[in-house]
């Protein structure tokens, strides 16, 4: 019988003839902690009565989503994971390096047919390399430093094929937001979902990147794609090692199989305050904008940056909305400073902040006031998200935020393209 | 294991967010303070209303959003005595099982918000004692419940050293 990436993935991790439904204990390539994450995994990996790290250089801390520390008890919990670095001499990314899920895939660690484990929920963005990569909680995390391995249920897949062509000024953030919003918040829960078809061979690796980080918000435990030339040149360029790229069998068997044409797509916007709470952008066109965000792991890179400076460039953000950039990490900012980006912003009325997660969990960076919309390039807009449950998140392309903070409400970016 | 206690009720998409905001929990590791906020952004009042062993009871897709453990923490340090719900999300499903909260699927439709719960976990049975309702419960994954009889996965790992199934 056929597979789907997932099964064969869990099959060679595990040496076991995997299909959905079975559970099987496989071996872990990558595994990752961030700092809202880790201090707990450190605890957990304590009690259990860990000694050693299964592999130094297979597990990873990122300093991001505080960073740099806003105060004592956040101070006090880096300070934390910096020992564990310092005892056990793992691979380590402090305040500055960038968002979890953009240093990993640039670190060259991870490439097709890795099986990754990362305790955060969007783990999910290593799958447009063609890798298994998933979420979990502090405890797993802990136990896999330990042992190099965890327990898997072998999901079902969904199999999105995408034909067709994005329209000027679309983008694979609003072909995310147009298929949540079909299938909405659970539509994929205990699922892979993975994605095939011309659009998506289209996409650059940083608009795959973008589809794959949003899997988990249909439920998915994972988004995954299959490797191309895209695929083989973007691990290269990282200093990547040999990987094999791993294909879905033609016979594999799906749980449901969805076609979508992408070619009538027009922008789209997430509303408050769920992701599948999708409408066209024309629908929300006039809503008032008081903070716009550009960054996240769902939208802070390069291409991400090119296409939002290409439309402030020589314009003034609108005096009612500020616009807080945060690149996605200091590889992407250095590039965005070479080629000017980070000029236009400035001159455009940016605050432009570390790289890291920025104003998006909430914790600094940019906490919205009670009853103010923000719009933003991120990938969720829970009420409180972003530290304040009496403000309205929307979220949106990097060319639709950029089209928003000029007007100062919520604009259709296509007459910039 | 027999649990008993009174519902507290909640909707469809209850997300870690709403659990246990962000903005507390990148501060501490503290999980007795936590709790104090769980579920604040849909109840504020929510930690002050729990008599230890009560049960929240949800729509679909209970605990869906971020991997944070601190959410079924949360939960437990409140003394909250399980979680029942349609669906759970699956990093909210296992982080509740390593770290000791019974989670437990069933038809929630049948439970209004204030009714006297009984939960027999061994039998697979929830009785309503207040509407005298039987409900069936969805059985566990097999390595989820070698996962809780040792009491949570860091148990499980302190005994073993390792995974054991
Ligand atoms: S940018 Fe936002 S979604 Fe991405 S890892 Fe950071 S906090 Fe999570």
């Amino acid at each position: 019988m056929g597979k789907t990436i997932i099964e064969k993935i869990l099959s060679q991790k595990s040496g076991v003839d995997a299909y959905a439904g079975q559970i099987v204990v496989a071996d872990v390539d990558y595994v990752m902690g961030q700092d809202g994450t880790a201090p707990l995994a450190i605890k957990s990996f304590k009690e259990m009565g860990g000694k050693k790290v299964f592999d130094p250089e297979k597990v990873v801390f990122v300093i991001d989503h505080s960073a740099p520390s806003p105060n004592e008890g956040v101070s006090r919990l880096h300070k934390l994971m910096r020992e564990f670095r310092d005892e056990h001499g793992i691979d380590f990314h402090d305040i500055g390096d960038g968002v979890c899920h953009q240093v990993v895939p640039e670190s060259g660690k991870v490439g097709p047919g890795s099986l990754v484990v990362g305790a955060d929920s969007h783990t999910c963005t290593y799958g447009a390399l063609n890798a298994f990569a998933t979420g979990v909680g502090s405890t797993d995390l802990a136990a896999a430093i330990i042992s190099g391995k965890l327990w898997f249920k072998v999901p079902e897949s969904i199999k999105f094929v995408l034909k067709g062509k994005l329209p000027k000024g679309v983008f694979a953030k609003d072909l995310i937001l147009y298929l949540i919003g079909d299938v909405t918040a659970d539509g994929a829960t205990y699922m892979a979902a993975e994605y095939t078809g011309e659009a998506i061979s289209d996409l650059s690796m940083d608009g795959r990147f973008t589809i794959a980080n949003m899997a988990i918000e249909m439920g998915a435990k994972a988004g995954l794609m299959e490797a191309d030339e895209k695929t083989f040149a973007f691990v290269k360029e990282h200093g990547g090692r040999d990987f094999t790229p791993v294909f879905a069998d033609p016979d594999a068997v799906y749980a449901k199989i969805l076609e979508y044409d992408v070619s009538e797509l027009e922008p789209m916007v997430a509303k408050p305050h769920t992701v599948d709470n999708t409408a066209k952008v024309t629908e929300v066109a006039g809503t008032p904008i008081h903070q716009a965000v550009l960054g996240t792991c769902t939208n802070g890179r390069l291409e991400d940056l090119r296409i939002a400076a290409k439309i402030l460039e020589g314009r003034k953000i609108h005096p009612r909305t500020r616009l807080i950039v945060a690149p996605a990490s200091r590889k992407i900012f250095l590039r965005a400073m070479e080629e000017g980006l980070i000029k236009i912003f400035v001159e455009a009325g940016a605050a432009v902040v570390t790289p890291g997660c920025g104003p998006c969990v909430g914790t600094h960076n940019g906490i919205p006031s009670d009853g103010e919309n923000v719009i933003s390039t991120a990938n969720r807009n829970f009420k409180g998200r972003m530290g304040n449950s009496n403000a309205f998140i929307y979220l949106a392309s990097p060319a639709t935020v950029a089209a928003s903070a000029i007007a100062g409400e919520i604009a259709d970016p296509r007459p910039y393209f | 294991m027999i649990l008993r206690g009174k519902c507290h009720k909640f909707g469809n998409d209850v997300n870690t967010d709403y659990i246990i905001s962000g903005k507390y929990k990148f501060k501490t590791l503290d999980m007795n303070e936590l709790a104090k906020h769980v579920m604040e952004d849909l109840d504020p009042d929510f930690y002050n209303k729990i008599t230890p062993g009560d049960f929240i009871v949800a729509g679909s897709n209970f605990g869906c959003g971020s991997s944070r453990e601190q959410a079924p923490l949360a939960i437990k340090y409140a003394k909250i005595g399980a979680v029942i719900a349609k669906s759970f999300a699956r990093i909210f499903y296992r982080n509740a099982i390593n770290t000791g909260l019974p989670v437990i699927e069933c038809d929630t439709d049948k439970i209004n918000a204030g009714d006297e719960l009984e939960v027999d976990l061994s039998k697979g049975i929830i009785r309503n004692l207040t509407t005298g309702e039987d409900i069936p419960i969805k059985p566990l994954p097999e390595v989820m419940i070698k996962i809780l009889n040792d009491g949570g996965l860091i148990e499980h790992f302190k005994k073993y050293g390792t995974f054991n199934f």
